[in-house]
């Protein structure tokens, strides 16, 4: 599979990393010291180079393994790729976005072809070479949906609009921070966020959902969100908590170093052209706690963004019980020196 | 500022006068791109210079969505309008540069449905044409009702009718044909989703009846545009901008704020999309609603105003914009 992507596991023996160059690049999320729910959208548009924002998708050193980690997901749960009868357009958009962009992105990776509706399809990292007719299921092996998100990093769900709302109706979500497609599946925006706290109070959804109603063709959006993970495990799903949620008692401050991971969700929102529909990618990396403070700014502000984080949400995000143990880690590496605004590490 | 999409750079490749009433236009792009795909039933806004008056008008597009060749609209002239058409119809011609927005849909199909039932009225047929193309590709039943005043003026009945054959029923006015609406409301299988577009009459006529006959709100569809209506000039003062401004007879409150340099959201410009929503700090007199948008509380309480199609009477308008 060549040097440029790791042979790891999140999952077993852990052997996940970040290269000293993955995490000068980690998205750190927090732009200020402290941390409230907010609609915080941007235009998703070309970064700097080199960050997760330079590409539409990002491609990095976890690609093919955490491609095997999918495969080997959806092999023990068919369930966590779903997609309603009416969605099925909505994965030829999505497959065609994607296509498209990791072709122009990365062309010594993906190859795209077209002679009308006749495509070629290659992906080198994954050894793939796929001659099909777009818009024909029946040249597919599988749906566009699904046969498209198992060679992109990161989760998707395809959102249906009508009736001025919209509907999770189609999804591809192995790599999920603790909730279920197959739960969710034909929830309205309102039916799928009611878990979260405080958000509804401060306004949160009702503002996020009168903006993506209007978000437009040719302008996608991005935010981040965050949560907690024990050890480098993409699958923290709820069909799952038995094997993986009793691992956040084993936390001491000899291995929270090494096995606390931040986890950061880079979501974006694309409008689809042909259906309608709003496809969501939510692209999880993970870091190290002991990586992480290897950023003298990431590691004060984390200090002082997990100290004082509101109870209910330290809750929700799963890991008030190691809150203490967290801020006393993070404690060591926070001289109460001042921040710089913005989540980029100092200028060095 | 029209929410991030960048403007499509176009060139007029074709202009057809199909009758006395309608021409319609085409737009290839001129830097090289393919033009966006789009789902039946989007828009696009048309922007002109006419002699240095900004005019941006809605059009719903009728072209194949999966065409990336070009986009086509069909505009019918509008005598007693503002200008928007009346520019359309006289000043472009082949050849001319242009530039229009990203296409937006405020009407799609519920592809949920068993059956799509088409109501269309006059030029309110335009977005059914794509919609039509697209429902055909995918292979989902449909049925067109498209009433029109005359034979000459039913652009593309004759069009329609060969390509959909008995899928498509016309109804001229001036031989006294009428959409049979009461038994079609009631010969549909279930599941079934009713779109309609045409004049405001026909509209309000066709939901009215639906509901009435017990369709279910989420089953039913509409599009109107409307054009900002003319009035009286009326003074607003603009909080955030520290500016107060002038709304000509023939202008809309939007148009005066872009001719006055502030930089206000919008996307249709019609009064049915929401996007240039403004709140209202103070009203001395009486908003004039014309928008598809606001409750009828809102509207009542003049608190929110939409600046692209709605106008005031009085003293004092104070808006934060």
């Amino acid at each position: 599979m060549g040097l440029e992507f790791n042979e790891e596991t999140f999952r077993g023996d852990f052997s996940f990393k970040n290269s000293p160059k993955a995490i000068k690049r980690f998205p750190f999320p927090f732009p200020e010291d402290s941390y409230m729910y907010s609609v915080n959208m941007e235009p998703h548009v070309p970064g700097p180079k080199g960050s997760v924002f330079e590409h539409t998708f990002d491609v990095d050193e976890h690609y093919v393994s955490e491609m095997r980690d999918r495969a080997m997901v959806l092999a023990d749960d068919p369930l966590r790729c779903q997609s309603l009868p009416h969605m099925t357009l909505a994965g030829w958009d999505l497959l065609e976005l994607i296509m498209e962009s990791k072709a122009r992105d990365y062309p010594h990776w993906f190859e795209l072809h077209k002679n009308g509706n006749k495509w070629h399809w290659i992906n080198r990292p994954l050894e793939i070479e796929q001659k099909f007719t777009f818009l024909d299921e029946t040249t597919l092996p599988c749906g566009p949906l699904e046969y498209i998100t198992r060679q992109t990093q990161g989760d998707f769900t395809l959102q249906d609009q009508r009736d001025n709302n919209l509907f999770i109706e189609a999804g591809m979500v192995t790599t999920q921070a603790d909730w279920s497609l197959d739960f969710d599946i034909g929830m309205s925006f309102q039916e799928w966020h009611a878990p979260v706290p405080m958000a509804h109070e401060l306004g949160v959804f009702d503002r996020a959902l009168k903006f993506l109603l209007k978000l437009q063709l040719g302008a996608p959006v991005r935010r981040f969100n965050w949560t907690m993970t024990v050890d480098p495990l993409l699958d923290t799903s709820p069909e799952n908590y038995p094997k993986w949620g009793p691992t956040k008692t084993t936390l001491t401050m000899d291995n929270i170093g090494r096995r606390q991971h931040l986890r950061v969700e880079l979501q974006t929102l694309h409008r689809l052209p042909r259906s309608n529909a709003i496809a969501f990618p939510i692209r999880a990396y993970l870091i190290s706690f002991q990586d992480l403070v290897t950023v003298p700014k990431w590691a004060r502000r984390l200090h002082r963004v997990i100290r004082d984080v509101p109870e209910p949400l330290a809750t929700y995000k799963g890991f008030l019980r190691n809150r203490p143990l967290m801020v006393e880690y993070l404690s060591q590496f926070d001289d109460g020196k001042p921040t710089s605004p913005g989540w980029w590490p100092e200028p060095e | 500022m029209s929410v991030g999409a960048p403007k499509i750079p176009v060139v007029v490749a074709e202009v057809v006068e199909l009758n006395p009433l309608i021409k319609r236009f085409r737009f290839v792009r001129t830097d090289g791109k393919p033009m966006p795909t789009f789902s039946g039933g989007a828009h696009i806004v048309v922007e002109m210079d006419d002699n240095g008056t900004r005019r941006m008008n809605p059009y719903s597009l009728m072209s194949d969505p999966t065409d990336t060749s070009g986009f086509e609209i069909s505009v019918r002239r509008d005598d007693a309008g503002r200008g928007g058409s009346l520019y359309m119809h006289n000043h472009v011609r082949p050849g001319m540069a242009m530039q229009v927005s990203h296409p937006v849909n405020l009407f799609g199909l519920d592809l949920r449905a068993k059956k799509h039932l088409l109501i269309a009225g006059g030029i309110g047929i335009t977005p059914f044409i794509a919609q039509m193309t697209q429902l055909e590709h995918l292979g989902h039943r449909f049925e067109l009702h498209y009433s029109v005043r005359s034979p000459e003026l039913g652009a593309y009945a004759d069009d329609l009718k060969s390509r959909y054959g008995d899928r498509v029923h016309i109804y001229y006015d001036n031989q006294k044909h009428m959409i049979p609406l009461a038994e079609l409301l009631e010969g549909q299988p279930l599941g079934t989703h009713l779109y309609v577009c045409g004049p405001k009459g026909m509209i309000a006529w066709v939901l009215g009846s639906a509901e009435a006959a017990g369709w279910h709100p989420s089953t039913l569809h509409s599009e109107e545009f409307l054009a900002p209506p003319v009035g009286h000039a009326f003074e607003v003062e603009l909080a955030a901008s520290r500016k107060t401004i002038t709304v000509g007879p023939a202008q809309s409150l939007l148009e005066a704020m872009e001719a006055a340099g502030v930089d206000a959201p919008y996307l249709c410009r019609g009064g049915a999309c929401g996007q240039c929503e403004t709140d209202v700090h103070r009203c001395d007199g009486s908003i004039e609603h014309n928008d598809h948008w606001l409750t009828p509380e809102q509207k009542a309480s003049n608190t929110k105003i939409m600046p692209c199609v709605s106008r005031f009477h009085g003293a004092t308008l104070v808006i934060d914009r």
